[in-house]
């Protein structure tokens, strides 16, 4: 068990900055969930934490340990690859056993500690099996038993869910999760799927063009996000981005869409954004804050007629597109409120969960 | 009747159906008769040798049906394995053969690894450097090889020519780049993440080589071994050219240059010794075909 520190990492791969200065502080037994879109330096993160990269500047620590040149065996650390990377010509127990073997381990330590790790696996009855007689999910959880028996002080997964269909990877998410709530190992986990970011981490590093764009709680990311990427990101459908301005509203603050009546902005929200007043922003607001309109509306609550253009029924709820300002902005309905193409429909906009971008520097005010 | 009326009725639709199994149906007779045209055309000399060794000197001049054995005799076989020439060219070529495929392989496996996996300044210019040399046809090699030979020798005084073992240093220039090449494919078919999984389990390079790249591409060293081994047991130019004595020749140039009498051909004696000498190779294809065509690669990925 350890923590993992970096900082100020910096990756050149023949002029091309993939990561550029990277500052993070991973807490012993903590989730740590790197997501960003692909190109975006999460995996070459990774590879730098593994020793399979070269940093080109900046120092890792790992457990306090500096290890910008101890190499991969040393770093005490076990990795998951996205495409498994098990020894075909291997047993199960072969595979999951090769690292032990390797630091001479005892022969009685090495079958309890596979036993043990198969059994938090259920993959007790495949241990003599070769991996091309294994299903997807059968050899992930193979790779990850791998990764366990070596008791490492981290673990770090490289996409490991990509290559699993949608239901199975539901179902290995919530594996990956039980198992660290066993083992309470540090893990730094990449992932490209925001969702997966999500569920699984302590904390979520989202990461674009090679920096950090923010890190935070699920829940921070998603209700405070920093930047007009984050806002996006996170979050699906992803969030309404609307050009608008704020303008004074009696003693409070508006904003303006066009297409739109006058939003007014909740009064405790006023005063952080008074200073933006008469600029031209973007208002971000989830599809999930656009619900259908029923009785008397809440406070910080605005009503719209919204022409329906398309709509797209999920089973617990329907999404519906409407333009505004020419940009088709999505709404979360409730299945039976009733959304049709074509007809118009009212909308309750909470603009208690608005949130305003300044489109110069894509930060959130 | 039925069929012709719809064949006349619907011409189009007749046609189109079931025209995939007919394709099919098709394709098989053709393969099957090529097939069998080819198997003939090419096992027709190893059967007539085979059939000739059975015969005396007497009965192979005579001129009767040739493909017919009127009064089979192991004379031939008899004489030829009493022989010791015979056994000294065999034993020659089998030192030879079983040395070279040895230290080919060696250096192969090694080259090819360094070559596939170890990213080094050169290393892509290296491997196209080695199949180079692999073009280059032995026939434009000999004459120089003599004048290194007797460079060798003014320098250290070893000699190098009419010696069976000068063959082992000799034949590796064929077989090596080759067998190197080969094996550059396969190591490089093996998935990145195989060895750098190796690497953080806390394998070394040589590990990661012994225990994970050559069990994984065994397929690729057996096809490099039998190819290897094929090469220097039918190696006929250099031995024609640097061994002259009787006890350091190989089997291919021994059988041509003792069982050819000036112009008498002892072909019963010939075809006996081509037939036992065509022996070993086809043994190990044999013995090693099951494991060339076996891919043990899959499931090591997604796949």
């Amino acid at each position: 068990m350890a923590q993992v520190t970096l900082q100020k990492i910096v990756k050149t791969f023949d002029r091309t900055e993939a990561v550029r200065g990277i500052d993070l502080d991973i807490a012993d037994r903590e989730f740590v969930v790197l997501v960003g879109p692909s190109g975006c330096g999460k995996t070459t993160t990774l590879r730098m934490i593994a020793g399979l990269e070269e940093i080109t500047a900046g120092e890792i620590r790992i457990g306090g340990r500096l290890v910008n040149d101890v190499p991969p065996k040393d770093r005490d650390i076990a990795m998951v690859f996205q495409n498994y990377a098990l020894y075909p010509h291997m047993s199960v127990f072969d595979n999951m056993s090769f690292g032990l073997k390797l630091r001479k381990v005892a022969k009685e330590e090495i079958k309890e500690r596979v036993e043990a790790a198969a059994g938090i696996l259920s993959i007790m009855e495949l241990l003599d099996r070769r991996p091309r007689q294994l299903s997807g999910g059968q050899r992930q959880r193979v790779a990850m038993g791998r990764a366990i028996v070596r008791h490492p002080q981290v673990f770090l997964f490289d996409e490991p869910l990509s290559n699993l269909d949608a239901k199975l990877r539901v179902q290995m998410r919530t594996e990956i999760k039980k198992v660290h709530q066993r083992v309470q190992t540090t893990t730094v986990y990449v992932t490209h799927d925001q969702i997966e970011a999500m569920t699984l981490a302590d904390r979520v590093v989202v990461m674009n063009g090679g920096r950090i764009e923010q890190v935070g709680t699920p829940n921070e990311l998603y209700n405070h996000p920093n930047t007009r990427f984050v806002a996006g990101f996170i979050g699906s459908p992803a969030m309404n981005f609307i050009p608008c301005r704020v303008d004074a509203h009696g003693s409070g603050l508006k904003v303006k869409v066009a297409d739109l009546p006058d939003l007014p902005v909740p009064a405790e929200r006023a005063e952080r954004y008074r200073p933006q007043v008469g600029r031209e922003l973007l208002l971000g607001l989830r599809p999930e804050h656009i619900k259908e309109s029923r009785g008397p509306l809440g406070p910080g609550i605005s009503e719209i007629q919204a022409r329906i253009e398309v709509v797209e029924p999920m089973g617990m709820e329907t999404m519906v597109y409407f333009p505004v300002g020419g940009i088709d902005v999505c709404g979360r309905v409730a299945p039976e409120a009733g959304g049709r193409a074509g007809s118009a429909m009212p909308l309750a906009v909470d603009m208690n969960q608005m949130h305003l971008i300044d489109p110069a520097t894509d930060r959130v005010v | 009747m039925a069929d012709t009326a719809l064949a006349t009725g619907a011409p189009t639709r007749a046609l189109k159906y079931g025209s995939i199994a007919k394709d099919r149906r098709w394709a098989l007779r053709l393969s099957y008769f090529f097939l069998t045209l080819f198997a003939i055309f090419f096992l027709m000399p190893p059967i007539y040798m085979f059939i000739t060794s059975l015969k005396t000197s007497a009965e192979i001049s005579a001129e009767t049906n040739p493909w017919w054995v009127f009064n089979p005799t192991l004379a031939n076989y008899i004489e030829l394995l009493t022989q010791d020439t015979y056994l000294i060219f065999f034993r020659n070529s089998a030192m030879v053969s079983v040395i070279v495929v040895t230290i080919s392989m060696l250096i192969s496996v090694f080259a090819a690894f360094a070559l596939a996996r170890m990213r080094f300044w050169g290393s892509t210019l290296l491997a196209t450097g080695v199949f180079l040399t692999y073009l280059i046809p032995e026939t434009l090699l000999f004459i120089p090889l003599f004048k290194m030979m007797a460079m060798v020798r003014d320098a250290t005084g070893i000699e190098l020519m009419n010696n069976w073992w000068t063959m082992i240093i000799l034949y590796p220039t064929l077989t090596v780049p080759f067998c190197t090449w080969i094996m550059i494919g396969y190591f490089a078919s093996i998935p990145k993440e195989l060895d750098e999984a190796a690497l953080i389990d806390g394998a070394t390079w040589i590990q990661t080589l012994t225990k994970i790249f050559i069990p994984v591409a065994l397929p690729g060293i057996i096809a490099a071994t039998i190819f290897a081994f094929t090469v220097s047991w039918a190696q006929f130019l250099y031995p024609l050219a640097f061994t002259t004595s009787t006890d350091q020749l190989v089997l291919p140039v021994g059988i041509i240059t003792t069982l050819i009498k000036g112009d008498v051909f002892n072909w019963g004696q010939i075809m006996t010794g081509a037939l036992l000498g065509a022996a070993p190779p086809l043994i190990i294809y044999a013995f090693l075909m099951d494991y060339y065509i076996a891919g043990l690669t899959a499931g090591a990925t997604k796949g």
